[in-house]
């Protein structure tokens, strides 16, 4: 078999833009019939936030799954390690690692003290309204961030794969995509969102696979020939090697770090997937989720491995990056070189249906910390009536829904990796500390839960602010300028360690004491299920 | 008023003090930490230490065992497969060690348990 490659020719994609369509209006379609039935059970609060907890673990960890592996996994870590070869690899280990904080530490305890938010837990034995307020400010601030990604997102992979490459249009589509996942979750509620996840999960993974089982099939399934593969189509044996990417000075080995610090501590603080293990009826199914998940995830970034290098040996470095859509259009390249413009079209559907199902997740994660934490808790001091709350969600939903668009488009062609490492950043540095002590340190207090998560939001916020992601460098947000003081373009490093300090510090300086009643109850809660609530009857 | 997390429970008059200072759940609790906290810190090592390597080795990483298949993709490959295990590892260590006698005490404060539909099941048997 000759391994010669003929070159992808990027100017015959915009002849599938009609067959893309097509299949992107085929899944909204049949999404909708599915949450237009799930909806019909929709009554009470736990209802419309933590879907009547009446999901199975294997069902909310395919859910998990497709909340967790967005497009920036999935079209990112592909053009990562086409580009970058094996620092794009790192990535994925990171991601994947990152799932023990969350099994070993997180998942089960939460579900057993929680009822639909972070701030419940977070809440449950400090002084209510300053630490809600708190944590529900650092959800919002976490889901925007990430709402801005992928939106941003969508709009810079309709150029690739829809052919529209002016402002005007790529506008128009991040403003249908923003419509439609208003729709889904004001209609579906939880239950919905999670439907629209679990199919676009077992799509996602099952397109990766076949396109994966392509690649090895070329190589006869010797990995060791795809590789030598990929480094030949680069002429760089490098390509094999850490440190392409990251390995340039040691501020780039440092940020290398710092990245691997905020990815493997923010994805157990993430809003939108700690309020997926409210999902399910009890701590067991929870841990059966995250199990799930880790599977499914660790499948998935074997597969992006796989692709990544396939991309890089089939279709070239240089033609990704002079592609429309640039690094993100490795993966709908590739599937173009393998099966034409059929599996094309049907991975830029899976891509479009990924953002639209993360989009979803991410909105509903912020309209019920805005409803429940804010409103119910700390406006109407607890005595909200439950269809009023819910009716705050919903219009949060469409509050929240119309400010992704706009800050979509405006975002739109930014630089997507800083606002996603921006929110894992915010994540493991505003949340992780004050879930791990008030989780298991007796004597943490509510001063200091309010320094670790006001410090920790802070500090990632003003570094990223001042790091080269937004000025003094040519890839910046803001080019013309330079206020970039903070070498770094991953706060992580920094912020993280802060806010663990912070939480110490603020403890043991506050000279009140909590209530040891209220720890002994939460203690005893999150290890043994006593009183959490099960599923709703219907 | 205050936290309404739960909402009503059977859970809601228990004196929660006196359960945590039973043997029963101390002895829980010795359970779950001396495993979740050893391996959180071995596994946050050698996921510190295999990205260090990446980053402060790339010498060693690049060096090649078989074809094109280098220490650092071994490495790497070896990161997924101590994920499974570990994950593995906790899940039977929970069924085993830990869900047993968090359902005793449960059963003990609450006298009954439901299953996912809500409907009172008898027995520890799930």
């Amino acid at each position: 078999m000759t391994l010669m490659v003929p070159a992808v020719n990027v100017a015959a994609l915009k002849d599938t833009t009609l067959l893309n369509m097509g299949i992107f209006a085929l899944f909204v379609a049949v999404t909708m019939v599915i949450v237009f039935r799930a909806s019909r059970n929709n009554k009470t609060a736990a209802d419309y936030y933590a879907a009547g907890r009446s999901f199975t673990g294997s069902q909310n960890g395919t859910a998990i799954a497709g909340d967790y592996l967005s497009a920036a996994s999935f079209l990112g870590i592909t053009g990562a390690i086409a580009i970058n070869g094996y620092d794009g690899f790192m990535y994925s280990i990171g991601f994947l690692v990152a799932w023990l904080v969350a099994l070993l530490l997180v998942a089960e305890l939460l579900r057993n003290t929680g009822k639909f938010t972070m701030a419940d837990v977070l809440s449950f034995r400090l002084k209510q309204r300053p630490v809600r307020i708190a944590a529900a400010i650092s959800t919002l601030a976490v889901c925007f961030f990430y709402l801005l990604a992928q939106m941003a997102g969508a709009g810079s992979l309709i150029s690739l794969l829809l052919g529209i490459s002016d402002w005007g249009g790529q506008a128009l589509v991040i403003i249908v995509v923003g419509a439609l996942m208003i729709m889904y979750v004001l209609i579906g509620g939880m239950k919905g969102t999670t439907w629209v996840q679990i199919i676009k999960a077992m799509l996602l993974i099952a397109g990766a696979a076949v396109m994966t089982f392509w690649v090895l099939a070329i190589y006869g399934f010797n990995l060791s020939d795809l590789l030598g593969g990929a480094a030949e189509t680069a002429k760089n044996p490098a390509v094999l090697n850490p440190g392409l990417q990251y390995g340039k000075s040691d501020t780039t080995k440092l940020d290398f770090m710092s990245l691997g610090l905020a990815l493997v501590l923010g994805t157990a603080a993430l809003p939108h997937v700690l309020m997926r293990f409210y999902t399910v009826p009890t701590a067991k199914e929870a841990r059966k989720s995250v199990v799930w998940s880790i599977w499914l995830i660790g499948l998935f970034y074997l597969f992006t491995l796989v692709l990544g290098y396939g991309a890089a040996a089939l279709v070239g470095a240089d033609t990704i990056k002079g592609a429309p859509g640039g690094v993100n259009s490795a993966a709908p390249l590739l599937a173009f070189h393998l099966g034409g413009p059929l599996l094309l079209g049907f991975i830029s559907a899976v891509a479009f249906a990924t953002i639209l199902a993360v989009v979803a997740g991410l909105t509903i994660t912020a309209a019920a910390s805005f409803a429940h934490d804010i409103y119910a808790n700390v406006l109407a001091k607890g005595n909200a009536d439950p269809d009023t709350e819910v009716r705050v969600a919903r219009r949060t939903v469409i509050v929240i829904g119309i400010l992704a668009i706009v800050g979509g488009i405006f975002a739109n062609g930014q630089n997507v990796a800083f606002l996603v490492a921006l929110a894992f950043a915010v994540a493991a540095s505003a949340n992780l500390p004050t879930i791990i002590y008030s989780l298991f340190w007796r004597k943490f207090t509510t001063q200091g839960a309010i320094w670790s998560m006001y410090g920790g939001l802070a500090s990632a916020i003003i570094l990223i602010a001042l790091s080269p992601v937004v000025s003094g460098a040519k890839t910046s947000m803001i080019p013309g300028a330079n206020f970039a003081i903070f070498p770094l373009s991953n706060p992580g490093i920094v912020s993280i360690p802060l806010a663990f300090f912070l939480g110490w510090l603020g403890t043991v300086l506050d000279k009140k004491t909590e209530d040891t009643t209220k720890q002994a109850e939460m203690e005893v809660r999150s290890l043994t299920g006593v009183g959490a609530e099960k599923a709703t009857n219907h | 008023m205050g936290h309404d997390a739960q909402g009503t429970d059977a859970a809601a008059s228990v004196d929660f003090k006196e359960v945590q200072s039973t043997e029963q759940f101390q002895e829980l609790r010795k359970r779950h930490r001396s495993f979740v906290f050893p391996m959180a810190i071995a596994f946050l090592l050698w996921y510190f230490a295999y990205v260090l390597l990446a980053d402060y080795a790339v010498g060693f990483m690049s060096t090649k065992v078989w074809g094109n298949i280098n220490i650092g993709l071994i490495l790497g490959l070896l990161q997924f497969v101590s994920t499974f295990a570990i994950t593995g590892w906790y899940v039977s260590y929970s069924n085993r060690k830990l869900d047993p006698i968090a359902s005793e005490i449960r059963h003990g404060i609450e006298g009954h348990e439901f299953d996912k539909h809500g409907n009172p099941v008898s027995g520890t048997a799930k």
